[in-house]
């Protein structure tokens, strides 16, 4: 089990053994995509979505 | 097995005490005795409940016919329960007032904003403020307390976090609250006929709404602090949204903000942190936690300015009346305090 640190609000993220790079995650507390980029070190970023308008 | 509190609701004909009513059948540990209404005094609660129907049998007694129970839910219009308090505190060994008339803890505070002077004033220290997030340690001992106005619980708990690690600026708050017609009460006005109200958006409150008095005692931690509030009404029936301009003190990043809000409700029950990028709801928002006990609290950053917007939803009749009421009943009898509230809301 490892550890890292969502990028966006900061929550603990608690990972798998079974990690592996290019893996998605989502953030328990933001709910951000999250892609694995690494495995040593464990390195987490924003996943790229496709961005909506929302009427903006 | 302990034997259920007996309860009694007083003022159970309009939109609270009629949530108070649903949820109080359905809960485990407690039994209605009585629930009182002037107006509909001999007809089933159901008349101005249907959707109680098969649910109970209940009629309504007069107030004056109120008999000694464990516990009185009181939901009469502002300045009535001050008046009635004698008696209720004869009837009851504990109450639950969710009138405005003992939410202040200051006696100038209160005729400042009501404009008379309290009748009582020396048992408003005895009421212990509503909303268990702050006072959950005082309900658990308290025989009165007074249930938080609707609009004051979604600010304050939207701000609470901020002011209690003081990195609010204490003079420059800005909230704004749209809120749904039942805020108003089952009466209805000229305002409210349907032809008048509906499609409004209706400023109703730019100043001076007396819910200010419960954020700025709740809120300064020792400090003067000015809330600069307005209440819209919109196209709504239940619901608050309350959406909060905070200048900060200092610059801080967006995860210091987090960190500060998950400081405060990592683990609490009722309040949970919205703040998505990508969901189809991004931040808090009434229609979702319509029937909840829940107040959803979310905030963006503008780095830039340093104002951080924070917005808060509520259902009004349930965590801004009825539910956080029921909170602090199963606080004060050692309930899971929960129980009762379990439901989880309506998605669409």
């Amino acid at each position: 089990m490892s550890a890292a640190e969502c990028p966006i609000c900061g929550a603990e993220l608690t990972l798998g053994d079974d990690l592996v790079a290019g893996e998605l995650l989502e953030c328990a507390d933001c709910g951000t995509e999250l892609e694995v980029e690494s495995t040593e070190p464990v390195v987490v970023s924003e996943a790229p979505t496709e961005q909506e308008d929302w009427g903006e | 097995m302990n034997a259920p509190v007996t309860v009694s609701i007083v003022g159970a004909s309009g939109y609270a005490g009629g949530e108070l009513l649903r949820l109080l059948l359905a809960h485990p540990h407690a039994t209605i005795a009585q629930a009182t209404s002037e107006r509909l005094f001999g007809r089933s609660v159901t008349k101005a409940h249907p959707n109680l129907r098969k649910k109970t049998t209940l009629a309504f007694t007069r107030l004056g016919d109120l008999e000694p129970c464990d516990l009185l839910f009181t939901c009469l219009p502002h300045g009535d329960t001050m008046e009635h308090m004698p008696r209720f505190r004869d009837l009851a060994p504990r109450v639950i007032d969710l009138s405005a008339d003992f939410r202040l803890n200051d006696p100038a505070a209160y005729e400042r904003w009501y404009g008379r002077p309290h009748t009582h004033p020396e048992w408003l220290g005895e009421f212990v403020y509503g909303i268990p997030e702050l006072h959950r340690t005082e309900m658990k001992d308290a025989r009165y307390v007074s249930s938080a106005g609707c609009n004051a619980t979604a600010t304050i708990l939207g701000l609470y976090p901020l002011f209690r690690a003081g990195v609010a600026r204490p003079d420059a708050t800005v909230v704004e609250v749209k809120v749904g017609s039942s805020e108003g009460g089952n009466r209805s006005t000229d305002a409210s006929h349907h032809p008048e109200r509906a499609g409004c958006v209706r400023s109703f409150m730019p100043v001076r709404h007396r819910h200010a008095a419960e954020m700025i005692q709740e809120l300064g931690f020792g400090r003067e602090i000015e809330i600069h509030f307005s209440a819209t009404s919109i196209e709504m029936v239940r619901g608050v949204l309350a959406t909060a301009h905070v200048f900060l003190e200092k610059p801080l990043a967006e995860k210091d903000i987090w960190k500060i809000y998950r400081g405060a409700y990592g683990t609490e029950p009722f309040v949970r942190i919205v703040k998505e990028r990508d969901s189809l709801y991004r931040y808090p928002e009434p229609k979702l936690v319509a029937g909840t006990n829940h107040c959803d609290v979310g905030f963006e950053l503008d780095a830039d300015s340093g104002r951080l917007v924070v917005m808060s939803a509520i259902d009004n009749l349930m965590k801004g009346a009825a539910g956080q009421a029921l909170q602090a009943f199963n606080l004060m009898h050692g309930f899971d305090e929960t129980t009762g509230l379990e439901f989880a809301g309506l998605h669409p």
